[in-house]
């Protein structure tokens, strides 16, 4: 029997390693709701006492899935808690009955219209956090019309030997109540790399590939699935050479898993004994404890956005000082890295309210926006400043693009300082000031810039967006998004140099500098740390063990030479192939071998 | 004794405002009290047992609340509510 064809996926990888596996389906397909007129009293007292056994039957499969989680996935009992509020829910469960009562109709529709009620109500509200919930209402409402109907297994249950789970998207409660020792990989059409998916998949060293958009419609259940949650590929019915070299990939990541695993924690020297820092980028306080269990020795970059989207009314100075330093107390002694503001009109529900541009990326944005509400940048500023006598902080600067805008910063920053000082309020006189280096034009002038600063950091994700004039977002463009282009190689080795020549170290907080594959040539390049989302560190660590700076100097030096994106790609595969031949599923997207 | 009614004003001081988490602490908080609760915001009114409901008040940090409560316990809600809502929720900063 001969599959037809293999397809091959890309989405996020969500979880490292390398499954191979028959899919299990397990989408909660839409329960098929029918109209039903009861007839008399009786009829409407039956259905309601109906409804309510499925509402306790409800009631006890989530309390059930909530007292059996254990590990990471306590975390999680905070949405268990908020699904059966929402169970016991007026809106839904009383509204149900009374529309049962009033309207003699059968229980599902009665639900499904005071679902629809609800959420009338829901679609007026502006904060969009709060109206997406209604998703959790809905999967609520699902669990309910199941028990109803009969149709209790949400899929999960179904597991009956182990398998790659196909879903759309997987709740807590989906993967909660999953006996994960029967699941090989997860498979989903919705997620990231954060999503609670990801968290569990990762905490049970289980593969996973998530924001596949479709792949539920292209897999059925039986097929032969490949998981690759290191490279975010998903091959399906897979054929014989493709699986075969899948099977020593596997094998080969189980091995290397286990070493890297065990070195998280180590400082990262290459093997010719250069220490690189490694670090975790970070957008919550909360988040320093799990960065720090991958191993990461610092925190490159701490987004402030958070305080400033998420809610209507500006943080006060307060407000912001005690958080700042708590990740810095949190790192005893690690150095934190503060990116002041970097926000456009686009993102700012706040009190400042910015009008419309036609050009986002182009506009109000990062150090301008700063400069302008001078006021609002300095109040953070004398935050991260105060935050500075608790630990190790540096602060940064974002979006600069010339010497000008660098002194105006430093002229705010200065005169917090003199606030302070009339305060009495205590800071470190010696706190480090540096600069995100992500404007082509930063490049360009960074010998001037370094002069000012006391290191610099290269912001990739903007930088190759604004030197390639790409809108990644934008499909009809995304391709043309290459990080190895030779002009984003000359730019990142021009910043490295005029670092050097100043004496200050440069570092890198752009999603490359977490790609295992792009580590040799970066240290090649020059870096002297980098900054990365905390899941990649333990095999970035690896990475820079196995790599001799000295040899990728000269391999870098070469790189620069080649005149086209994809040219720069193939040298690096190559010398990364011949190097780390173990670590071939780390060598980005195996199918492109086949082609 | 008798149906007692109590009105008062309270500020939202959390930083995330009236999100899922506060609006489960003020169902769970009227559910313990023998009376009935409805929270008003810009012309918008909530029952105070349901979280859905409070959900829908859209009420921020910064924002201000009228608590209007109806039966045996009315002052007692209403303190216990004011005193969560001081608390931020038990949100901590």
């Amino acid at each position: 029997m001969k599959p037809a064809g293999q397809k091959i996926m890309h989405g996020v990888g969500a979880s490292p390693g390398i499954a191979i596996g028959h899919a299990l389906h397990v989408g909660r397909h839409p329960v098929q709701v029918v109209y039903r007129h009861l007839e008399d009293a009786a009829g409407r007292r039956d259905e309601i006492e109906r409804f309510d056994a499925a509402v306790r039957a409800t009631r006890e499969h989530l309390t059930q899935v909530r007292d059996d989680l254990h590990g990471p996935m306590t975390d999680y009992s905070y949405v268990i808690e908020a699904h059966l509020m929402i169970l016991s829910d007026k809106m839904i469960s009383q509204r149900t009955v009374d529309i049962i009562r009033e309207q003699s109709i059968n229980a599902e529709w009665a639900l499904n219209q005071a679902v629809s009620e609800a959420a009338s109500f829901f679609d007026h509200i502006q904060d969009e956090y709060i109206r997406a919930r209604f998703a959790d209402v809905e999967y609520v409402t699902d669990l309910i019309l199941r028990h109803l109907v009969g149709a209790t297994s949400t899929a999960l249950d179904q597991l009956e030997g182990k398998g790659v789970v196909v879903a759309h998207d997987l709740s807590p409660a989906d993967t909660t109540s999953m006996d994960l020792d029967w699941v090989m990989g997860f498979v989903t059409d919705m997620g990231g790399p954060t999503s609670h998916t990801a968290i569990m998949a990762q905490a049970k060293a289980i593969p996973a590939v998530v924001g596949l958009r479709r792949v539920t419609a292209e897999i059925n259940s039986g097929d032969l699935v490949i998981v690759d949650g290191s490279a975010g590929v998903v091959v399906i019915n897979p054929d014989e050479d493709t699986l075969h070299d899948y099977r020593d990939r596997q094998e080969a990541y189980t091995l290397y898993a286990q070493e890297i695993l065990t070195k998280a924690h180590l400082p990262a020297d290459t093997a010719d004994n250069h220490r690189v820092d490694v670090g975790a980028n970070i957008e919550l306080a909360e988040e320093v404890s799990t960065v720090l269990t991958y191993g990461a020795e610092s925190i490159g970059l701490y987004r402030t956005e958070f305080f400033y989207i998420t809610q209507k009314t500006r943080p006060n100075e307060d407000e912001l000082f005690l958080n700042f330093k708590m990740v810095a107390e949190r790192l005893e002694g690690r150095p934190v890295t503060i990116r002041t503001l970097d926000i456009g009109g686009d993102k700012f529900l706040s009190d400042v309210g910015l009008p419309e541009e036609i050009n986002p990326a182009l506009g109000l944005r990062g150090i301008r926006f700063c400069l302008k509400e001078r006021e609002l940048f300095k109040e953070q500023l004398r935050a991260v400043l105060r935050a500075s006598a608790f630990g190790r902080v540096r602060v940064m600067f974002p979006l600069i693009s010339g010497v000008d805008e660098l002194l105006q910063a430093k002229e705010v920053l200065e005169e917090a300082r003199v606030e302070l000082e009339e305060r009495g309020a205590a800071y470190d006189p010696e706190m480090e000031v540096g600069i995100m280096i992500e404007v082509p034009s930063a490049v360009a002038v960074a010998d001037l810039l370094a002069d000012h600063v006391d290191f610099f950091s290269i912001g990739t994700n903007d930088l190759i967006q604004y030197s390639l004039a790409i809108d990644r977002v934008n499909e009809q463009v995304a391709h043309l998004y290459q990080p190895m282009h030779p002009a984003v190689l000359r730019m990142i080795q021009q910043t490295v140099a005029a670092g050097h020549q100043a004496g200050i170290p440069v570092a890198m907080c752009g999603e490359m500098a977490g790609d295992p594959a792009a580590v040799p040539l970066l240290l090649g390049l020059g870096l002297d740390h980098l900054s990365m989302n905390a899941l990649a560190i333990p095999r970035v660590k690896q990475m820079v063990r196995r790599t001799s700076r000295e040899l990728w100097t000269a391999l870098a030096a070469e790189a620069l030479g080649f005149a086209t994106a994809t040219q720069v790609i193939e040298f690096v595969h190559r010398e990364l192939a011949k190097q780390f031949p173990d670590l071939l599923p780390l060598g980005g997207d195996p199918a492109g071998d086949e082609a | 004794m008798g149906e007692d009614q109590v009105i008062k004003n309270l500020a939202v001081t959390n930083r995330l405002g009236l999100h899922a988490r506060a609006a489960a602490r003020i169902a769970e908080t009227v559910a313990r009290f023998d009376c009935s609760v409805v929270l008003k915001k810009d012309g918008v009114e909530a029952d105070g047992a349901s979280i859905l409901s409070v959900l829908t008040l859209d009420a921020p940090l910064g924002s201000e609340v009228i608590v209007q409560a109806q039966g045996q316990e009315a002052s007692q809600v209403v303190q216990a509510l004011g005193e969560l809502f001081d608390d931020k929720f038990g949100e901590g900063a």
